[in-house]
């Protein structure tokens, strides 16, 4: 690399570290909530292209697709409930105690992270030599993918429960005379409109993209986390545009997609601990077939969990 | 052959970044709702579209060619589905006032 090459790679990175930094300072003094979700979304997609700079091309696409896309649609949704008391909110300040408590809390917790990052021993410490040199015992190419499905398979089983828990927290505010009801209001548009005909065209487009960021995981970047995003992306788009309904919470198909993901991963995890060495021990042999098994079982369950999440707890009953 | 191909790289990716500009001044500078989406669609379509033309003598497989066109015309597709909605919803704010 020549030195003109590397400079212009210099200040393309200051630029960008410029712009990320005043996308977060704008959407924390916003202080409306529309015009602050907007920039958290513009924020998420910028920092995707850091971490590509960055050379970690998995974190990227996990940053747009679920930092900024999928958590961009649930602010959203928040921003437009909030909405009739918008005004109220805007107008009510807190007490001084309080603003001088929650300066005190957030420099603290940026002081940690400063102080943590920056006294770092260095080299820092890690475990990239260890993944490559085992990365045969899986024969997958991305070792990131090892790392998720394989090494460090237990955080992402727990991962997954705590998406569940999220999901049972949100059906938890749901009024009692709409238990077992439909989440989310009824979207309806117009059947010859332009909603309507991208909500026909995109989904078979959609849900081979995200099929195929799983299945390539294997050898490249992508995962069952972004492909499942953009499947619940697809699903999200023909309930909006009114096409098909969301499933009553009481259906049992659903739940058992929800639960396929953990279910399927426990069983082979148990699986390793009684004609294995351990819990989630794969033998050699079978460790790629047992590791797409468990990520095709994930990504219909975070397709429907992250569906589930942006349409909210149930508001109707089944029949309405 | 190659210098042919930089060419074209060259001006193509030229040509898209002064698009995404235009588009983005008019986005900043045009009075109202309609006149910004029209500026927009500029950077989406024309900008994106002349920026992946330049990048595909770049590209290493066919494979590769084939994917940056899907993106252009994915693109393509959301970016018109968007601005009509936002049209819509401009139109239908617009006559209640």
């Amino acid at each position: 690399m020549t030195f003109a090459s590397m400079s212009f790679a210099l200040a393309l990175e200051i630029v960008l570290a410029a712009v990320v930094l005043t996308g977060a300072v704008w959407t924390v003094a916003s202080r409306e909530t529309l015009p602050a979700v907007a920039g958290f979304v513009a924020y998420g997609l910028l920092l995707s292209l850091v971490w590509v700079r960055l050379g970690a091309p998995d974190v990227a696409l996990t940053e747009a697709a679920i930092g900024s896309g999928l958590t961009g649609a649930l602010l959203v949704g928040a921003a437009a409930r909030l909405r009739s008391g918008e005004e109220q909110i805007v107008m009510e300040r807190p007490g001084m105690v309080l603003r001088v408590l929650a300066t005190m809390l957030s420099t603290t917790v940026a002081a940690a992270l400063a102080a943590s990052v920056l006294l770092l021993p260095d080299p820092a410490p890690t475990l990239a030599p260890a993944a490559a040199e085992n990365a045969v015992a899986t024969s997958l190419g991305n070792p990131v993918t090892n790392v998720l499905m394989a090494f460090r398979a237990m955080d992402t089983m727990l991962e997954k429960i705590v998406l569940l828990l999220a999901l049972i927290g949100v059906w938890s505010l749901t009024p009692d005379r709409f238990w077992g009801g439909r989440p989310g209001p009824r979207h309806h548009a117009d059947p010859q409109g332009v909603l309507a005909f991208v909500a026909r065209v995109l989904p078979p487009v959609g849900i081979i993209v995200g099929i195929y960021i799983l299945w390539t995981s294997a050898d490249h970047p992508g995962g069952a986390f972004q492909g499942g995003t953009i499947l619940a992306a697809m699903w999200l788009l023909v309930m909006m545009a009114g096409l098909a309904d969301t499933p009553p919470v009481s259906e049992r198909r659903p739940r058992l997609l929800l639960l396929a993901g953990p279910m399927v991963f426990l069983i082979v995890g148990l699986g390793g601990l009684a004609f294995g060495d351990a819990f989630l021990a794969y033998p050699m042999a079978y460790a790629k077939l047992l590791i797409l098994t468990i990520e095709f079982a994930m990504i219909l369950t975070i397709a429907v969990t992250l569906g589930l999440l942006v349409a909210g707890p149930p508001e109707r009953e089944c029949g309405s | 052959m190659s210098f042919a191909l930089d060419i074209v790289t060259i001006a193509a990716v030229s040509a898209g970044a002064f698009f995404f500009l235009a588009g983005t001044v008019g986005l900043l500078r045009f009075p109202d709702t309609l006149t910004r989406l029209h500026a927009l669609t500029k950077a989406d379509n024309l900008g994106l579209g002349l920026m992946v033309l330049g990048l595909l003598p770049r590209t290493e497989s066919l494979r590769d060619g084939i994917k940056l066109i899907c993106v252009w015309v994915i693109v393509l597709l959301a970016g018109a589905t968007v601005s009509q909605l936002i049209a819509y919803a401009a139109r239908r704010e617009g006559s209640r006032q």
